[in-house]
């Protein structure tokens, strides 16, 4: 028999890690990127990655690690997956280093570690401020090298449209676009891993990149997977709002000491330099005096709002508290946070190590994703999930620097388990089903194409971002999200009205967001819905009318899928696997 | 009251053997915007300065925060990303061309996946037995890290390889990104195992003897890299490479 021929779509951290075990296993890959795949979203990720290594002689251990995280996600992860990575992060950060990581150092020449939010153990390793690009380039190397030896081809420059499903319910390869020629093409395969990232898109601005739209994990939803926890977004509490996006502004900088604070005085006309140490709120550690500036993003995100909104206490009235690095000696900044800083200097023009940063909380991962089974499976045979569009590890909040340990730990899982899947898949019928997908999606192409609408793509989405940042992410309300519904159905409408301004059939940039634009209004609805709902407070998801966790109405794991009705997702819910930790109230204020 | 414009000049090419035309375009001018929120502005108003209905720009963009390194261009003249070229720092009309290097596919996107090819041609990676658990990787001092940590910062935007008088098709010189990333992997304790070949790959036509010494590549390079001086070292890695291989012969 032939090797297993694995399709994985998207290269980032996850998608890289699946492509290296399968060629390493002496299966066949083509990799899927709308983008050059060094240039993936993972490359933005900055602080660190966990695992307790306990370099640090604090008795750190991966059961402390496995806790921090289901109590930081408030109980909301099956934790077997959990339980399982954080065992295996230790051998994945050696692993790393073995692959020339420039991680930081100690004096002895051992990897040194951080501390991040949620944990009160260093558990965090780095490379500067900069650790998501050097993972990802050092998968990339990798990859590029098996891809020299023939066993991986990439298809950099197309995007996957849809699954190809047999008769029985087996996927059986993609249908994928070129972005420069627009062909659209059959290509088979006999498993297929989903490894596409965030949605960011969706919330307009956000700190993710412009490829995070979920297009991928929405169309698959669209064609019968289940979408999981979809209501579950994190809004990182230290962002720089921008005309295009959000950039962070990694919580490390909180991790090497960096304080947040507001002037006591409201509307303080003050430079931040000649407010006295006695008239400024250090707020964040006023009420969380155990965990101080590093609690979880929730928590952070929340108490910026308050003193924001509730108390008035904005710098100068404006919705901005200053993140304050510049007590700390500018040695160790420049060797830890360099990356950070420079970016700050760059976008906004003030030198962190001299004056406060100005942030404000944004729109930064989603928790959710496609549902898998412990198998990282979909429901969909054939199809696995890795990384962040699905929803495994991180329940109902994620852990800083847990990303990227959970995207190359799911890589690591999913890819030998769809070469195990892929052996025991009974030989395909035909073609399967690709002439049939194919003609879908050509179909919808001319259609979009053929549009003579008034409607313009890139308009409509800059307000399904603000409906969608002003009802689903910091506090919500069930009237908004009812409100926020009914928009996106307004916008589904509108869409049909479409004009691509650009009808050209080579590299046109409109026509393949127009195709995004759609999937993007399809997942908005099972994010809103999900969240109306949830009628509790838990991890990300705060409703004020709701304020209290309750775990017998909503331990529960949200399970929507596609109807095609104007309805919108049918929702189920499902137990949550909590076999090695029991429930018990989240708080951050005291040890836990 | 008036809102304030921003006036932007784009070279717009509908595809590689079409004709180059400039467009105009004026957009509304905001606080901290930067090249690449124009351009989006462009996309939900393709419409031109003097009223003509047109097609949004196709350009490379990702991350937005000049760590992909995608978003590559000639910004008033000079190779720079448009997502940290911030509009009040830029003298108007902003004039934006694609990078001229490069096979142009439409507008401003070009082709650089020759960068691509030249790291796998000097094997710019280090060759692990396997991603089994093999225990803790080699002890490493902070000062070797951090002359090994600004080199593996290179975003591969190519801008280095641009502005090089030396990088055409004539030479076909490889460029200063790729000499860098040898450096940085004969600099690793595992990675120098193909130190040699990596040597022997930049020493003909096209390698690092191509250099003229312009040292355009460190004045352009939006990460600051060192590049000149990791052209020096390998160029003497390689001069003694060469050495020994005739010796040997």
């Amino acid at each position: 028999m032939a090797a297993p021929r694995i399709i994985v779509v998207g290269g980032g951290l996850a998608g890289l890690a699946a492509v290296i075990k399968i060629a390493e296993a002496g299966g066949s890959v083509d990799l899927f990127s709308i983008v050059p795949v060094k240039r993936s979203h993972s490359v933005c990720a900055q602080g660190g990655i966990n695992a307790a290594k306990n370099l640090k002689g604090e008795g750190d251990t991966t059961y402390k690690h496995f806790d921090d995280t289901v109590y930081g996600g408030d109980f909301l992860a099956n934790q077997t997956p959990v339980k399982a990575m954080c065992e295996a992060a230790p051998g994945i950060i050696d692993l790393l280093d073995r692959m020339g990581v420039p991680f930081n150092r100690t004096p002895e020449g051992l990897l040194d570690f951080r501390r991040f939010g949620g944990t009160l153990y260093n558990r965090t390793a780095f490379a500067g401020a900069t650790t998501g690009q050097q993972l990802l380039y050092a998968l990339d190397e990798q990859v590029r090298r098996h891809e020299s030896e023939g066993k991986v081809r990439k298809y950099e420059g197309w995007e996957f449209l849809s699954a190809i499903i047999d008769s029985t319910g087996h996927a059986r390869g993609i249908t994928a676009m070129d972005l420069r020629t627009m062909e659209v093409r059959a290509f088979p395969a006999d498993a297929i891993i989903v490894a596409t990232g965030g949605i960011g898109a969706i919330f307009g601005k956000s700190t993710n990149s412009v490829v995070c739209t979920g297009s991928a994990q929405s169309a698959l939803f669209q064609q019968g997977a289940y979408y999981a926890n979809g209501e579950f977004i994190q809004v990182h509490p230290t962002t720089m709002p921008g005309e295009d996006k959000l950039r962070l502004m990694s919580e490390s900088a909180r991790g090497e000491g960096g304080r947040v604070w507001v002037p006591r005085t409201p509307g303080d006309k003050r430079p931040a330099q000649q407010i006295p140490e006695s008239e400024r709120f250090y707020f964040l550690e006023e009420w969380y005096p155990k965990y101080g500036n590093l609690v979880p993003r929730d928590i952070a995100t929340r108490a910026i709002h308050k003193v924001v909104y509730q108390d008035g206490l904005g710098i100068d009235g404006q919705p901005m508290v200053y993140l304050d690095v510049s007590h700390i000696d500018r040695a160790i900044l420049d060797r830890k946070l360099e990356g950070i800083l420079e970016i700050y200097e760059k976008f906004v023009g003030d030198d962190p190590r001299e004056v406060p940063m100005k942030i404000f909380p944004g729109m930064h991962y989603t928790m959710g994703g496609l549902w898998v089974d412990f198998n990282q499976m979909t429901n969909i045979p054939g199809i696995f999930a890795a990384g962040e569009c699905n929803y495994q590890y991180h329940g109902a909040n994620r852990l800083g620097a847990n990303s990227l340990m959970s995207c190359i730990f799911d890589g690591f899982v999913s890819g030998p388990n769809s070469l195990e899947y892929a052996k025991s898949l009974p030989p395909v019928q035909g073609d399967g089903g690709a002439a049939a997908e194919l003609a879908r999606q050509t179909e919808l192409n001319n259609k979009l194409l053929k549009s003579k609408g008034t409607e313009n793509p890139f308009k409509l989405w800059r307000e399904l971002g603000e409906l969608m940042t002003r009802h689903a992410t910091v506090i919500r309300y069930n009237k908004g999200l009812k409100e926020a519904d009914e928009k996106i159905v307004d916008l589904m409408e509108r869409f049909k009205n479409v004009n691509l301004s650009d009808k050209s059939q080579w590299a046109n940039t409109s026509f393949a967001f127009a195709r995004q634009l759609q999937n993007m209004l399809e997942l908005s609805r099972v994010v809103v819905q999900g969240a109306l709902l949830r009628d509790e407070s838990r991890g990300a998801h705060y409703k004020p009318d709701f304020p209290e966790r309750n775990d017998e109405k909503f331990l529960k794991t949200t399970k929507a899928s596609f109807t095609g009705d104007i309805a919108g997702p049918r929702f189920e819910y499902e137990d949550v696997d909590l076999q090695f930790i029991k429930p018990r109230p989240r708080r951050y204020d005291a040890a836990k | 009251m008036a809102t304030k414009k921003v006036q932007l000049e784009i070279k717009r090419q509908a595809s590689p053997d079409a004709p180059a035309v400039w467009e105009k375009f004026e957009i509304e001018w905001r606080p901290g915007l930067n090249v690449t929120s124009a351009l989006m502005d462009i996309a939900a108003n393709p419409v031109t300065a003097d009223g003509h209905a047109t097609t949004p720009v196709t350009y490379d963009s990702n991350c937005l925060e000049e760590i992909c390194g995608s978003c590559a261009m000639r910004i008033n003249g000079k190779a720079r990303m448009a997502c940290s070229s911030l509009v009040d720092n830029l003298e108007q009309p902003i004039r934006i061309e694609p990078l001229s290097k490069f096979p142009l596919v439409r507008d401003l996107q070009v082709d650089r996946s020759v960068l691509f090819e030249n790291l796998k041609a000097v094997k710019a990676w280090v060759p692990i037995d396997g991603t089994y658990d093999l225990g803790s990787g080699p002890r490493l001092f902070p000062q070797q890290q951090e002359v090994n940590y600004p080199l593996s910062n290179c975003i591969s935007c190519t801008c280095c390889m641009e502005v090089c008088p030396q990088f055409n098709e004539k030479t076909g010189f490889v460029g200063a990104a790729t000499i860098a990333q040898v450096k940085l992997f004969n600099n690793h304790p595992t990675g120098k195992v193909l130190k040699e070949e990596r040597l022997r790959a930049l020493a003909g036509d096209g390698g690092v003897q191509e250099c003229g010494f312009a040292q355009n590549c460190v004045e352009v390079c939006p990460k600051q890299i060192p590049l000149t001086n990791a052209i020096s070292d390998v160029s003497r890695d390689v001069l003694a490479q060469k050495v020994k291989d005739l010796l040997r012969s």
